[in-house]
């Protein structure tokens, strides 16, 4: 309340004065427009600075990861593999690159809960980059997304799991999974521009994240599953993206998963980038 | 031509079926404050968020110093700031942390974007709040802020739309004065408001817009004599003497007579006759009213002559196109 007290008193004590005005309207040379990259980590300092006034909202890079991660590890352990830290070996990557994709969604609930706001109309009257303010929400996604999978690792360290990887291994795998999470974000930040509302935004992210993420090779080994399932399972670039990741933990490296999730990276970046800058120059 | 800040041609937007800009044509002058003028939803933000390269018309053209606003968006938006309905600040982030952030944007490195905004908080006496979230300011205080954020970069055309809506007259009456500042300066200011009083004080120019149209446009002084030359307002002592005075009145003036909600006001409209020498005959119109009041033994407390208001003027003018529409 004391806020509020303080600021009310200097409310009162604002006296105009032209001279001062005059001061600050006549700045000397204009400064250069900044470059694509500046605006960019203008932007993206905007987020980081939301994460320090509003650390609540780290909660779902934190508490929800931990879950998961318990969850799945004593749910399925001991049926699947024989024991839990067996079956964490296995489960460990999957459940990060699970965990850290559906946490993406959250980019389009950001999108959309700031574009009813009239600050998102003087960013799109600036003379910058246009992409930048999007840019700017991804990167510091890409924070967020790197301190679940630091969250996740070492829930997974505590329970047991021993990567072979080692530090480099590991480290590369999620730099990987941030990576691909960077430009699996921009689907949602379409979503959040398209849709209307924040809950629409949500309904429509878990009906594509459901299955992405489930009928994957995150739990099981696919050669268990009917055909049509593993045909499905085989295309998704989730699963692709657990092959690499899990590889990288592993110590090794997989090739044609790898590629699959660079193509599917840089596809999704194009064609869902290309649309959201479709519609935010329109709206 | 180049002496023009704004310039559109029939700009058109619509919203489904609904026409909420239909045929607008603005010519403002660089160097002066506009104003648009008009009820909730007549098209006033609708056409500045175009002219703000915010919304793309569905017709007609638009152009902000020459520059077109589909063509050269970008030209456009080096040249324009925008202070929007709701506030264009972020509320989460501090005073400071909103001005460095948009100095930021528009080039200014680590080091100068913050001197400038600092500079620029003190200048709008907000630099006790700086650190604070915006979320805590005062509407007023917010206000200033987001003009200040507007006018980092010292643009050549402001927009403000509705500035004033929802401000104590405090605050008003300093926003008012900074709009002021800023177009001594050199800086094109449109301003939409709802409120006449606000375009009477601030605009040079004002359109008033009803239904996504211009229904008249001028200085205020030509709007206020095109819809008559003055208005008489008379009260009286006894207020069963009304009717009888209304009578004279209508004799004498030949205009409509507005019994107020006060039983012993009444408000009649002096038509002058539009010949150059209009206001000797209305001072003669309103003298020859208060000798017939006299006259007819009616005691009269207190008598005024006034130009109309431009709530007078806008009601008159609205209630016209009601009118027009009904007989189409």
């Amino acid at each position: 309340m004391s806020t509020a007290t303080t600021v009310e008193a200097q409310e009162a004590t604002y006296t105009f004065s032209p001279e001062t005005l005059q001061a600050v309207l006549a700045p000397g040379d204009a400064p250069r427009r900044p470059s694509w990259l500046s605006a960019s980590f203008t932007f993206g300092w905007r987020a980081m600075l939301k994460i320090k006034h509003v650390p609540e909202q780290l909660f779902d890079v934190t508490a929800f990861p931990i879950m998961m991660t318990l969850m799945f590890t004593y749910l399925f352990g001991g049926a699947l593999a024989g024991s839990t830290t067996e079956y964490l070996q296995f489960l460990l990557p999957g459940i990060m690159v699970m965990s850290v994709v559906m946490i993406t969604m959250y980019t389009g609930v950001a999108v959309n809960t700031d574009i009813v706001k009239g600050v998102f109309d003087r960013f799109r009257t600036l003379p910058i980059w246009r992409p930048s303010t999007m840019v700017g929400y991804l990167l510091g996604d890409a924070f967020r997304y790197t301190v679940a999978s630091l969250v996740i690792l070492g829930v997974g360290l505590i329970l047991g799991f021993r990567p072979e990887g080692g530090v480099v291994g590991v480290a590369a795998g999620i730099g990987v999974l941030v990576a691909f999470s960077f430009a699996f974000s921009w689907i949602w930040t379409m979503f959040g521009l398209l849709l209307r509302s924040e809950k629409s935004v949500m309904g429509v992210s878990m009906m594509v994240l459901f299955p992405l993420t489930f009928l994957s090779n995150v739990f099981v080994d696919p050669n268990t599953m009917p055909g049509w399932l593993q045909a499905f399972v085989d295309i998704n670039p989730i699963s692709h993206l657990v092959g690499a990741v899990r590889a990288l933990m592993d110590g090794g490296w997989d090739t044609t998963d790898m590629t699959w999730v660079l193509v599917s990276g840089v596809l999704i970046t194009v064609v869902f980038g290309a649309l959201t800058m479709r519609l935010y120059n329109r709206r | 031509m180049s002496a023009l800040a704004i310039e559109t041609r029939g700009l058109v937007k619509a919203f489904g079926k609904t026409r909420a800009v239909d045929g607008i044509d603005l010519a403002v002058p660089a160097g002066t404050v506009y104003g648009v003028l008009g009820p909730n939803g007549a098209g006033k933000t609708t056409v500045v968020r175009m002219l703000a390269t915010l919304l793309r018309p569905d017709g007609g053209d638009a152009r902000v110093f020459g520059h077109d606003v589909l063509r050269e968006p970008d030209e456009v938006r080096q040249r324009v700031s925008l202070t929007g309905q709701y506030a264009s600040v972020d509320e989460d982030l501090t005073g400071l942390e909103n001005l460095i952030l948009l100095a930021r944007l528009v080039g200014y490195d680590k080091r100068a974007a913050r001197r400038r905004a600092e500079q620029l908080l003190a200048a709008f006496g907000l630099i006790d709040a700086a650190g604070k979230q915006v979320k805590h300011y005062s509407g007023g205080m917010r206000r200033r802020l987001d003009i200040g954020a507007s006018i980092l970069n010292t643009p050549k055309l402001l927009f403000l739309d509705e500035p004033t809506t929802g401000l104590d007259p405090r605050s008003r009456n300093q926003v008012w004065d900074i709009v002021r500042a800023v177009v001594s300066y050199g800086t094109t200011v449109l301003l939409t408001t709802q409120y006449l009083d606000e375009a009477d004080r601030l605009a040079s120019r004002i359109a008033v817009i009803d239904q996504g149209k211009v229904i008249a446009e001028g200085t205020p002084g030509e709007l206020k004599s095109s819809v008559g030359a003055g208005a008489v307002h008379v009260r009286l002592r006894d207020p069963g003497q009304r009717t009888e005075a209304e009578w004279v009145l209508s004799r004498c003036l030949g205009g409509h007579v507005v019994l107020e909600a006060d039983p012993v006001a009444l408000t009649a409209r002096v038509s002058g006759n539009g010949n150059g020498d209009t206001d000797r005959r209305t001072a003669e119109q309103a003298a020859a009213a208060l000798t017939a009041l006299a006259e007819a033994g009616i005691t009269v407390d207190d008598f005024s002559l006034g130009q109309p208001s431009l709530d007078e003027v806008f009601l008159a003018l609205t209630d016209r196109t009601v009118e027009e529409e009904t007989k189409a």
